[in-house]
């Protein structure tokens, strides 16, 4: 369980994430969306440590963050973040095997139930058959997924995902997330996801946190289960789009039509959709 | 699972199969460059003789001297320390390179091009010529390189940095802007001082020499802090991996990266300040290295950094032969060969890196 209590980053320009409180339950995916540049990478990378020196306190299952050790928070916290292009020469095997890290000794050596662990944790995520290749020249579903039996080889009670969709073809999306989310369900992991397509959200996620970014002050907007925060009403001012709910076998799917009149993405005022 | 299973661990194995053949073969060889190291020069001694007068002063086989007392001066006295040197600087750059480049995530990271060689030879100079540290008597000059080099290092990672990021071309330029600016304090503070700094001119620390390699006490400090850097290097392999990819990832996977890379950065500028007071300023052998062992063994550092140790001190010993026998009997210096080697696969790496990043 990770908990952020009025937890605030701001860069040289102004607040990006401000007075945020959050808490995060075994078994459910809680995803973070708003537009582009409203702070949710960075709420994951304080919620994950990344970023030192925030006001405010962020614990995992009751301990304060800030307090573990690097290796300490890794046997707690598994993160697939967005790095940039992959350039290493690892294979597939060896970079599973890297997931072992944070549970060995500093010049231990990764033994055979770290082998074994590694080899279920790639067959979990359905690419066993990948393990001789190199991650580099794996395509972007398969890389991601190699990311994520990474993640699970850390054995952590917690699976925090950077927009793992990104440059991803629909149906990876889908099979990705699929995982992530069978993860939560199934084996009672914590997961936190940052999201940009709300539709993948509203498939995806059990809970919302939608966040307004500087134009709200850098303030969560609605945070609650996933339909609730899927609200037109909720969501029109923050993204200033059109939004129409509409439900195919009892699902939400949500439709996008830009607004007549441009205005202003203010969470203050409340917008209506042109008739 | 248990056909999985199998998948890992065939590709595990097969890894470490294939670093292993690397590691003989190369060991192999690294025994074979010196005796023809040692053998090669103005006065040539035959490999065989090479190997008796080795096996004699090493092993006690033979037991009987069947050479001339010249040979076993030239072989044991002469041109085996310089050889001896030769093995460590090249282990010792080519492993400092694989650290750098792991710490910036950027393959066109190098002792010379980052400006540490530059530190190590500034603070060198100071030493001898201002009496820095005189107190430590003969380990007064790579003490005052280390710390030469620490600050040289320092000062471009911090210029190099921006918001958390070294992005490779701030790095390199303010790499090569530090180099230039202490290579040009060196060489003045030579000069002005009307050159009473005995053996070790302009040349030695701009372009490295082997030649004043002996059997003393430097010596074996030399070879203490490479054989100690090899051996952290090698312990620190998976977080060496880890490092590598990214500051992020690595602290997801329990290393904190400011500290590691602070720790990576001591070690560097120690092996780097020793090896350049001892032979002054060899570049390029940890940009060239690194890659050529990241080719033959992949990318797990526990595997990249004995195998680079290995073809770094045989680069090296070879690039030395062919500095003492090219224009015999003048000898050209070493920093020559390998600048001849390295520039162009420098070359052909920013070519490369323009094809696939930005």
């Amino acid at each position: 369980m990770i908990t952020a209590h009025d937890v605030s980053w701001a860069y040289a320009a102004g607040p990006v994430v401000a007075g945020v409180h959050l808490r995060t339950e075994p078994g459910r995916v809680l995803g973070l969306i708003g537009p582009n540049g409203s702070g949710k990478t960075t709420l994951l990378r304080l919620l994950h440590g990344a970023l030192r020196g925030a006001t405010g306190r962020v614990s995992v299952d009751g301990e304060d963050l800030a307090g573990l050790g690097a290796r300490e928070a890794a046997r707690r916290l598994a993160v697939v973040v967005q790095e940039a292009a992959d350039d290493s020469t690892l294979t597939v095997a060896e970079m599973v095997l890297l997931g072992r890290s944070p549970r060995l000794g500093a010049f231990q050596r990764a033994g055979v139930h770290d082998r074994r662990v590694a080899a279920e944790s790639l067959a979990r995520v359905g690419a066993g058959h990948l393990a001789g290749r190199s991650h580099a020249e794996l395509s972007g579903g398969e890389r991601q997924r190699v990311l994520i039996a990474r993640a699970l080889a850390q054995e952590a009670t917690h699976l925090l995902l950077d927009e793992p969709t990104n440059h991803l073809d629909v149906r990876y999306q889908h099979e990705v997330l699929g995982l992530v989310r069978s993860l939560a369900h199934d084996a009672g992991t914590c997961v936190v996801v940052v999201l940009h397509d709300l539709n993948l959200a509203a498939r995806y996620c059990d809970d919302l946190v939608l966040l307004g970014g500087r134009a709200a002050g850098g303030r969560v907007v609605a945070a609650g289960p996933a339909e609730e925060v899927l609200d037109p009403a909720v969501l029109e001012p923050v993204y200033g789009i059109g939004v129409r709910p509409v439900r195919l076998e009892g699902r939400l799917h949500l439709l996008f039509e830009p607004l007549a009149a441009p205005v202003p993405a203010a969470p203050a005022t409340s917008l209506k959709e042109p008739a | 699972m248990s056909v999985v299973a199998t998948d890992l661990h065939a590709a595990e194995r097969w890894g470490s199969l294939r670093a292993t053949a690397w590691l003989v073969g190369l060991g192999c060889l690294l025994v074979a460059t010196v005796v023809v190291g040692v053998g090669a020069g103005a006065v040539a001694v035959p490999p065989a003789t090479v190997a008796r007068v080795l096996g004699h002063h090493l092993l006690g086989v033979p037991g009987e001297v069947t050479w001339s007392l010249p040979q076993d001066a030239i072989v044991w006295q002469v041109r085996l320390p310089r050889v001896v040197l030769g093995v460590l600087a090249g282990a010792g750059l080519a492993v400092c390179g694989v650290a750098l480049q792991a710490m910036v995530r950027n393959v066109l990271a190098d002792p010379y091009l980052l400006g540490v060689n530059s530190g190590a030879s500034s603070g060198a100079a100071a030493a001898i010529l201002f009496g820095f540290g005189s107190g430590l008597g003969e380990h007064a000059l790579p003490a005052s390189a280390f710390l030469g080099a620490l600050a040289a290092s320092a000062l471009v990672f911090a210029v190099a940095r921006s918001a958390g990021r070294v992005t490779s071309v701030r790095l390199l330029l303010a790499g090569v802007a530090v180099g230039y600016a202490l290579y040009a304090a060196t060489s003045f503070l030579i000069f002005a001082s009307g050159s009473a700094e005995g053996a070790r001119s302009v040349m030695f620390w701009l372009l490295g020499s082997l030649g004043l390699a002996q059997w003393d006490a430097p010596l074996a400090v030399v070879a203490v802090v490479v054989l100690a850097t090899l051996v952290l290097l090698t312990g620190w392999g998976r977080r060496l991996d880890v490092l590598a990819l990214g500051d992020d990832t690595a602290r997801a996977l329990g290393t904190s990266p400011d500290r590691f890379r602070t720790l990576l950065l001591l070690v560097v500028a120690l092996c780097v300040g020793v090896l350049v007071s001892a032979a002054g300023s060899i570049g390029f052998v940890g940009l060239v290295v690194p890659h050529l062992a990241r080719r033959a063994v992949g990318g797990r550092h526990v595997r990249v950094v004995p195998v680079a140790a290995l073809m770094g001190a045989v680069l090296l010993v070879w690039a030395d032969v062919v500095a003492r026998v090219l224009l015999q009997p003048q000898e050209i210096p070493i920093g020559i060969i390998t600048s001849l080697v390295g520039a162009p696969f420098l070359l052909l790496l920013v070519r490369r890196l323009h094809a696939t990043t930005t």
